[in-house]
């Protein structure tokens, strides 16, 4: 939609809204942090410990070497899919409707793999030694090949947050009024890279974003399936597959979608975004993580009826654990809660509503994290030898700095969304315009401070 | 490395803990839970079982050293595969990788006996043991040098383990010296899981302790014991 024919009061209150976050904090704000700070302590203190003791005070042993840290490594990195899909692989078939959670899902993504890429380090033996991998790092190792995905991911979709920010920033340095700390005046500044928006700035932001947009997906296709080789490399029965690369990939947007998805129920919320984020966004993402549980539970019988059906040496295990041994409620729940629920949830027209769409989401956020345990502690459990299988109960130690990695997620979410505008206002305003049938967001009256902060609108 | 399973009965005749598990945890000083030769009860197709000693594979295309990020798991000239401890990460790939379940880690502190931590480390002996890194047998390559069979060799009261060199096509068990070729061939000599395709050094000639008068169907072994009680400071000792 042309930039013209937007109305001027839809636009006035898109960059209020969109900016709002930006000029205050309040105290139900801080004390948000304060608690996410308080479980990131905790975790701390956990890492401390095991620093101390060595990986001792961890439940992994021997013959079930990698848990909950690995696990959650998987987790991560899947999520940080999101931003890709959105913003990508969405943007590059043209669509629209996705444009008022890009940002939200590119934050998703930078955040998602800060907080991931910590937990090979975690789960090392010796920290201390981390910069062998730069001295001596083997390109022939799956781990080298890790370390370059994610670091090339990592600074690619950074950089893809950014270059859609430039305007926003240029809106946030234009608007601030004059009792805006100095600090966040200067620091928009010099984001906003002198953006005025001309027609010769335009062009190379659009040329800047085109490419990242088509260079970051084939990065985010091998980050995923160099992540799944790290199993597939293995000899082990049922990591020795060709499906695991294409499955993690699925796996990784499908968890994505449901981050997503999640982020957005709640920013929504707190943030007043009701008119920028609508049914149609929730409706959307939901057929999309549909369409992804039916292409989940493909991968899952291609991986099952395959071996299943020939039964060769270890799956017999294998598959007994999963299905009536000690992983029975784990695996069932990952696919009735995981697979089929959350699909039916959004299939039926009863329940393809805001809240209905939201609760499949956070299904298919947990059951993810059970799939990826399942798939490291289970397949870890298949003996390689003639000895009693092992066991695994991840120790306080892994349960605490897990529930930091979820906190420090959260936090750097929370801090983002308060520095930086969560809804990308200018191609809100540029490309799609006000959406029809939408109700208007009833303008409360912002604080007297914000207003002294986001200064005088223009009439 | 040849083992003669013919010649092993777990040493239920002697009536002790399996000797060559033993006089390697003695001579390298292995730390509590660990059994760099393990001798594995497995079944036997017609009832029974066999006892099947189980060191590192030392294989030819070895999955570990394939996976190992820094290096610290390496092919020496001579054949064998060693782990440089002081390189090593402790990102534990190498365990995932080895599907002979030959690869260990040091959790903890591990305990070992004084003299331990009075050696100067190689990654020939691997002692003493460092907290955060990978250990498993190492062929004995310092005892080779200086002309001696390995520990697990020299412990096993049945002469069961031979040692010797591919290249040269020798082989001995410190009584007898064979052609390693032939007595493999002779033998019908097999290795563990061959189909992997990761090319084990170690050869087994099929068997359950006949040879030295055992029965199949005589079930069990002596568990193994660690003869150091000796603690040192925060050391603490994990099951696998």
């Amino acid at each position: 939609m042309d930039a013209l024919t937007v109305p001027a009061a839809w636009r006035e209150r898109l960059e209020r809204r969109g900016l709002a976050p930006l000029a205050g904090t309040s105290r139900r704000y801080a004390l948000w942090i304060a608690f996410l700070c308080a479980v990131i302590a905790v975790g701390v203190f956990a890492y401390v410990r095991q620093v101390q003791e060595g990986l001792i005070v961890t439940g992994m042993r021997d013959r079930i070497s990698w848990g909950v840290y690995i696990a959650s490594f998987v987790f991560f990195i899947g999520i940080s899919h999101a931003g890709t899909l959105l913003s990508a692989i969405l943007r590059a078939t043209k669509a629209r409707w996705q444009l008022s959670v890009t940002r939200m899902a590119e934050f998703i993504t930078v955040v998602a793999l800060m907080v991931g890429a910590l937990f090979p380090l975690i789960d090392l033996g010796r920290p201390d030694r981390i910069l062998n991998v730069l001295l001596y790092g083997r390109w022939q190792s799956p781990l080298l090949w890790d370390v370059f995905a994610i670091s090339t991911y990592l600074t690619g979709s950074t950089l893809y947050l950014y270059l859609p920010l430039i305007p926003d920033f240029a809106l946030c340095r234009d608007r601030l009024g004059p009792s805006a700390p100095r600090w966040r005046r200067a620091l928009f500044t010099v984001l906003a890279l002198g953006w005025r928006g001309t027609p010769a700035q335009r062009r190379l932001l659009d040329r800047a974003i085109t490419v990242m947009m088509i260079v970051i997906i084939p990065v985010a296709v091998s980050v995923h399936t160099v992540v799944s080789w790290i199993f597939a490399m293995s000899l082990r029965v049922p990591f020795n597959t060709t499906i695991f690369g294409p499955y993690f990939v699925a796996g990784a947007i499908f968890s994505g979608i449901a981050a997503i998805i999640v982020l957005m129920a709640v920013l929504r919320k707190l943030l007043h975004l009701e008119e920028w984020i609508t049914r149609t966004q929730f409706v959307s993402l939901g057929y999309l993580m549909a369409a992804f549980t039916l292409i989940m539970g493909y991968a899952n019988l291609n991986e099952y009826v395959t071996h299943g059906y020939k039964m060769e040496e270890g799956f017999v295990f294998h598959f007994d654990q999963l299905m009536t041994g000690p992983f029975m409620w784990p695996f069932w729940t990952y696919v009735v809660a995981g697979i089929a629920l959350p699909g039916l949830l959004v299939l039926n027209p009863r329940t393809r509503t805001i809240p209905g769409i939201t609760v499949a989401a956070v299904l298919v956020l947990v059951t993810m994290w059970i799939e990826r345990y399942l798939i490291v502690v289970a397949g870890l459990r298949v003996p390689v030898m003639p000895y009693e299988p092992a066991s695994y109960v991840p120790s306080w130690v892994e349960v605490a700095i897990l529930a930091a990695a979820f906190a420090l997620f959260a936090l750097l979410i929370s801090v983002f969304a308060k520095v930086f505008p969560v809804i990308s206002v200018w191609e809100v305003a540029e490309h799609r315009g006000p959406e029809p049938g939408a109700p208007a967001a009833v303008e409360e009256p912002l604080p007297a401070r914000r207003k002294i902060l986001l200064g005088e609108a223009p009439s | 490395m040849v083992i003669d399973l013919r010649r092993c009965d777990g040493c239920q005749s002697v009536g002790k803990p399996p000797q060559c598990t033993a006089a390697c945890i003695e001579g390298h000083f292995a730390p509590a839970p660990m059994e760099w030769v393990q001798v594995y009860e497995a079944g036997l197709p017609g009832g029974g079982t066999q006892f099947i000693p189980t060191p590192c594979q030392n294989c030819q295309n070895a999955p570990c050293v394939n996976v190992c990020p820094v290096g610290a798991t390496f092919h020496t000239p001579e054949g064998t595969v060693l782990i440089d401890q002081q390189r090593c990460i402790g990102c534990r790939i190498c365990m995932e990788a080895c599907p002979y379940d030959r690869r260990f880690f040091n959790w903890g502190t591990a305990p070992q006996p004084p003299e331990a931590l009075f050696m100067d480390y190689s990654p020939e002996h691997q002692s003493p043991a460092i907290r955060g890194t990978v250990m498993k047998c190492d062929f004995c390559p310092d005892m080779a040098r200086s002309g001696r069979l390995p520990y697990c060799a020299q412990g096993c009261p049945n002469r069961a383990i031979y040692y010797g060199d591919l290249e040269e096509d020798v082989a001995t068990n410190g009584d007898e010296v064979v052609r390693l070729s032939r007595f493999l061939s002779e033998n019908a000599a097999y290795r563990l899981k061959e189909e992997l395709g990761t090319e084990p050094r170690v050869h087994y000639i099929p068997g359950h302790g006949e040879a030295v008068g055992r029965s199949a169907s005589r079930k069990g072994r002596k568990p193994t014991e660690w003869p150091w009680q000796e603690r040192r400071a925060g050391a603490t000792s994990w099951t696998r």
